[in-house]
């Protein structure tokens, strides 16, 4: 199983780290090249020496993602830090390089929800969020 | 018509307010505070503040009724995301979307986004059209009608001057709209004689180019 990460910040390299562990295939595409430094942060080798493979570039350059992997990954997680980047590569990876499993992290709730229904696999943070704020302000059952 | 164009740049401001001045109702958004402030001293109340790829900023700006969306922020994923959802969430009949920079010109196409408008593009088009040396330019494609337009220069030894129109072995599926000489245009007629130096405007299915090429330019003895 080949998956292909974009934008490797806070939650995309540690989504990289655990399935790297998990023993799936991982690389990595993100413009910035501390997000490489972040991926060996706390590990005892190299993302490299791991088995993690790494692309400097930006997400939208179709050579870029064609470098990282993208014709022949399995899954697909669009990470950055951008809602809209997110979406519209998200697209390209489905529509134009059929990859047969898209994620895609949409912090608003309500473009998220829209392009799930559009047949995009969205993950929402801030829904999550809201959610568990309304759990933990319930009183605690005894 | 209700026009709303998002994105208050320069290329966002000046179509409002040139829509405006042809008494069309305009809705401008941006998504910049400061920005905002400044373009609401002129524009008032059709300048609205906030970031369009929100769907309640679009909503709020009455989206529902637009006759037309125009995304012409500096960010093409930003561009595409409102013209998307104008068009696919809120049945929006026509967008026009730019874009920043024409390697993403792919882009707009694979998600539908169309007409996607490139400056870069418009401006080497320019160039092309001043500078002949090129031969054969593309002055416009449609491409929902799979029609171009190209323009040719008649090189001093083409095979078809002295040829009238009706002679040249045009292929199928093209035709000569109009004849350039000594800087005037006109419309041929089927007796018209063809000169050397004539710039010559047709319309063709896409992908004659070549066949085309091959009549009109120098060299070639004719397919």
């Amino acid at each position: 199983m080949f998956v292909l990460i974009v934008g490797a910040g806070r939650v995309g390299s540690a989504v990289a780290k655990s399935a790297l562990a998990a023993g799936y295939e991982v690389s990595v595409l993100d413009e910035d090249p501390l997000s490489h430094e972040r991926l060996d942060a706390g590990q005892q080798k190299s993302w490299e020496d791991s088995g993690g493979e790494f692309t400097l570039g930006t997400a939208l350059e179709v050579d870029a993602l064609i470098q990282a992997g993208v014709e022949r990954a399995d899954v697909f997680i669009a990470s950055t830090d951008g809602d809209n980047t997110n979406l519209i590569i998200a697209q390209i990876a489905q529509k134009r390089f059929g990859v047969p499993k898209v994620i895609v992290r949409v912090m608003d709730p309500a473009r998220a929800a829209w392009y799930r229904e559009q047949g995009l696999q969205t993950i929402s943070p801030t829904q999550h969020a809201v959610e568990m704020f309304q759990s933990a302000m319930q009183p605690e059952k005894t | 018509m209700y026009v709303i164009v998002v994105g208050g740049g320069k290329v966002g401001w000046n179509l409002a307010r040139e829509l405006i001045s042809k008494e069309h109702e305009v809705t401008l958004i941006e998504s910049s505070r400061s920005r905002y402030l400044a373009i609401v001293e002129e524009l008032e109340h059709a300048v609205q503040y906030g970031d369009a790829t929100e769907l309640w900023v679009l909503e709020r700006a009455g989206i529902q009724r637009a006759d037309l969306v125009i995304a012409v922020t500096g960010d093409d994923e930003d561009n595409m995301l409102v013209c998307q959802v104008a068009k696919e969430k809120y049945l929006c009949d026509r967008i026009i979307a730019r874009v920043n920079n024409p390697r993403n010109y792919d882009h707009f196409k694979l998600l539908g986004i169309q007409p996607a408008v490139s400056a870069t593009d418009l401006i080497l088009r320019l160039i092309e059209h001043e500078v002949p040396r090129y031969g054969l330019v593309h002055l416009l494609a449609l491409e929902e009608e799979r029609l171009e337009i190209i323009e040719l220069e008649v090189g001093a030894d083409s095979l078809v001057i002295g040829c009238s129109v009706a002679e040249i072995d045009l292929p199928e599926g093209s035709l000569i709209i109009s004849v350039l000489r000594n800087g005037t245009g006109f419309v041929p007629k089927a007796d018209t004689v063809i000169e050397a130096g004539d710039e010559v405007l047709l319309v063709l299915d896409p992908g004659l180019e070549e066949t085309i090429t091959s009549r009109f330019s120098t060299g070639h003895p004719g397919a």
